[in-house]
């Protein structure tokens, strides 16, 4: 009987909640369309394949091969090749950014290649901008493939009987080692807007009723506050979803996005993650007295969870103070614990050291908005 | 009323200060069973303090009590579920139709039958036309039916209820008066806040709040009596001049316009009469006793209470 009319009154709040979300035509397209808006602008950035990226050329050995090699490069549009370059200069055009790849050609490269051993080409890239250089990288075994195939044909076929020997292509990329690619976007794509709308919509789930006015009838009926905290959380948990799927299936759809483990591992990470941003939001709820400083709350956690969670910056890199907010952070955690799921396949528990710290987290929060619950009108 | 003596509200000594303001000061009362109790006094005097700190939607800073026999203080969740608390402001929610409001509340008191109770209620407040529009979308009377249908959906055995009317057109009152005294002949005791002298009147007892303070309580013809107050009715055409020729002479305390008519109380049953008859021969009006209103005891006590007030 007791557990009847709990569940009973749980049961109103949700319905009331559900009723009023969807009333909120303005707030409910919100929900929806920032993560198609977001997902439609990162698209361009996955999809754009720049071309002529400046590429600086230390020649040590100006062999036919190499130089077949660098024309190879020239003509497949991705790169622009700037020659002359020392090897000082062509490392501080890197650093300063007016060189995109620095080709390294070592001394007795074509001697090598003659061997019959295969000679190393060192590629360093600018990987600050990993979408601009990925594509570029990505074809440089077949120009160098190409420019062998045609020197072992041409009249100076130098390198007779090396058709097997292959030049290893060795790719250093530089000042973004965890490279944010194109399929890191998504998880940090769900990840973020999870933690954006997800937090503000239950922030704003009580400062509603105080500024209304309707607070003093809901805490003037039978409802336990933590009645009212899993009437009020579990809807927005059904929104968060229903944003997590738009993304899912959209980034599938557009960019063919991975999914290398378990659906169901990546949901359930999904609804832990979630379940801690709206007892985040509802924590703040409780304590602001207003919508406003609801907002202010939100926008205060969302900013460290962008920056310090290692969506924004390689993780590793930050400074140790960084780092040590950075594991508070629930995003954080989803991070790894989805872009393991999704890119790299993690299994259970592979996975769960990742999930502890959210739970701890939703626990944690969950208590002090219990704690801070405010049964009266004082 | 009042026929086994059961007491619903009890409380001693409530005080509840707002910052260095005292809202309600030492306020003693007490409420028995199947009585209509009106609670008035001036804007600010403290009654819905008073109604909020009863059914535990305030922590009192003084005081104790009880409320239908649960403490005021520890057991406010027992007393929530047996209360029906209509607050002074519509906090329903207007974003929701009449019916989804009280389904909502039929949930959190947890009816047996949800869709049933919902009809009834629609049905027995003549709420059924409408019950599918947006709350928001109500007029003054309408809400006011609409909040009291949801506060006695579940049966409460006390209503609270803040300015109900405030705001509701005389026919819609008197309905909704008729639609109480219903309520408290089957048991339902009834605590109602009020500016309205019409419906103090209906009340069973009046209780009379000003400054957080009760100055006055008892039937309203107890209230008149020992209020010591005498009335006299001047009316004819030198009405007007004879009310600024009164004001302020010996014996007169209040001189007051009642349509034609002007009311001149005082507390001091010679002086008053020496100073009307006086009047009366200077001006063409005709004086006659009259009876002493509810609201010329109100309007004392207000004046006095405000004396007292700035006094401190
Ligand atoms: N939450 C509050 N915070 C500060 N002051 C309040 C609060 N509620 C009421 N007051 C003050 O307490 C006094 C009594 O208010 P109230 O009980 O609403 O009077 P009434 O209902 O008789 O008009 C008023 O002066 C009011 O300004
Ligand atoms: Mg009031």
């Amino acid at each position: 009987m007791k557990a009847h009319s709990a569940a009973s009154r749980i049961r109103a709040v949700l319905l009331k909640e559900v009723i009023q979300m969807r009333r909120d035509r303005l707030t409910f397209a919100m929900i929806i369309g920032i993560p198609i808006l977001q997902l439609v602008l990162f698209g361009y950035a996955i999809n754009t394949d720049p071309k002529n990226l400046p590429t600086g050329v230390v020649m040590a050995d100006p062999g036919p091969v190499a130089r077949s090699i660098v024309a190879g490069m020239q003509t497949s549009g991705y790169f622009l090749i700037e020659r002359g370059h020392t090897e000082a200069e062509a490392r501080a055009g890197l650093t300063a950014g007016t060189l995109a790849f620095v080709v390294t050609v070592p001394a007795g490269f074509h001697s090598d290649l003659v061997r019959g051993q295969s000679p190393e080409i060192i590629v360093e890239a600018d990987a600050s901008d990993p979408t601009a250089s990925a594509n570029a990288i990505a074809a440089l075994p077949e120009i160098v493939n190409r420019a062998i195939a045609a020197s072992t044909q041409g009249p100076m076929s130098a390198a007779n009987g090396a058709g097997a020997v292959r030049p290893e292509i060795i790719v250093h990329r530089h000042y973004n080692p965890e490279r944010i690619t194109a399929y890191n976007i998504v998880p940090g794509l769900i990840g973020t807007i999870l933690t954006m709308t997800a937090t503000l919509m239950t922030a704003l789930a009580l400062t509603r009723e105080i500024e209304r006015g309707t607070i003093e009838n809901l805490l003037a009926m039978p409802l336990r506050p933590i009645e009212i905290m899993i009437g009020k959380i579990v809807p927005y948990i059904g929104l968060g979803f229903l944003q997590v799927g738009v993304i899912l299936i959209a980034a599938y759809l557009l960019f063919s996005v991975p999914m290398e483990g378990s659906l169901t591992l990546l949901l359930s990470a999904v609804l832990l993650f979630i379940a801690a941003n709206v007892t985040l939001g509802y924590t703040f709820s409780t304590l602001a007295r207003s919508q406003l400083q609801a907002m202010q709350m939100t926008f205060f956690f969302f900013l460290p969870s962008i920056l310090l969670s290692g969506f924004m910056f390689p993780f590793r890199g930050m400074p140790v103070w960084a780092q040590a907010i950075g594991q508070v952070l629930p995003l954080t955690h989803f991070l790894r614990a989805v872009r393991g799921v999704m890119l790299k396949g993690n299994d259970m528990f592979q996975t769960l050291p990742h999930l502890w710290p959210v739970t701890l987290f939703l626990l944690v929060i969950g208590t002090i908005a219990l704690m801070r619950f405010r049964r009266t009108l004082d | 009323m009042n026929t086994n003596g059961e007491t619903i509200i009890d409380v001693r000594g409530l005080t509840k200060r707002f910052g260095d303001k005292t809202a309600v000061d030492d306020v003693d009362l007490t409420v028995a069973k199947g009585e209509i109790v009106g609670f008035l006094g001036p804007n600010g005097s403290g009654k819905t303090t008073t109604i909020r700190l009863i059914c535990g939607l305030l922590r009192p800073d003084g005081g104790e009590g009880t409320c239908l026999g649960h403490d005021i203080v520890r057991e406010a969740e027992a007393i929530k579920r047996q209360v029906g608390y209509m607050t002074q402001r519509f906090s329903l929610y207007e974003d929701l139709t009449i019916r989804e409001n009280l389904e909502f509340v039929a949930r959190l008191y947890a009816l047996p039958n949800v869709r049933q109770s919902v009809d009834e209620t629609v049905e027995g407040l003549g709420l059924k036309s409408r019950q599918h529009q947006l709350a928001g979308t109500l007029s003054g009377g309408w809400k006011q039916r609409l909040a009291l249908a949801a506060c006695i959906m579940h049966k409460p055995r006390l209503l609270l209820l803040d300015e109900p009317t405030a705001g509701v057109d005389p026919k819609a009152r008197r309905e909704f008066w008729d639609e109480i005294h219903h309520l408290a002949e089957d048991g339902l005791t009834v605590l109602v806040s009020t500016h309205y002298m019409d419906e103090a009147e209906r009340c069973h007892r009046v209780v009379y709040i000003a400054y957080g303070t009760i100055v006055a309580r008892g039937t309203a013809e107890e209230i008149i009596e020992s209020s010591g107050l005498g009335t006299f009715v001047v009316a004819g055409s030198g009405a007007a001049a004879a009310a600024r020729a009164l004001n302020g002479m010996p014996g007169v305390e209040q001189v007051a316009a009642f349509g034609q008519d002007i009311h001149v109380v005082g507390s001091h049953g010679p002086s008053l009469a020496e100073s009307v008859h006086a009047v009366a021969e200077r001006y063409p009006i005709h004086v006659a006793p009259g009876e002493t209103t509810l609201e010329d005891v109100f309007i004392r006590l207000m004046s006095e209470a405000q004396v007292n007030e700035n006094g401190r």
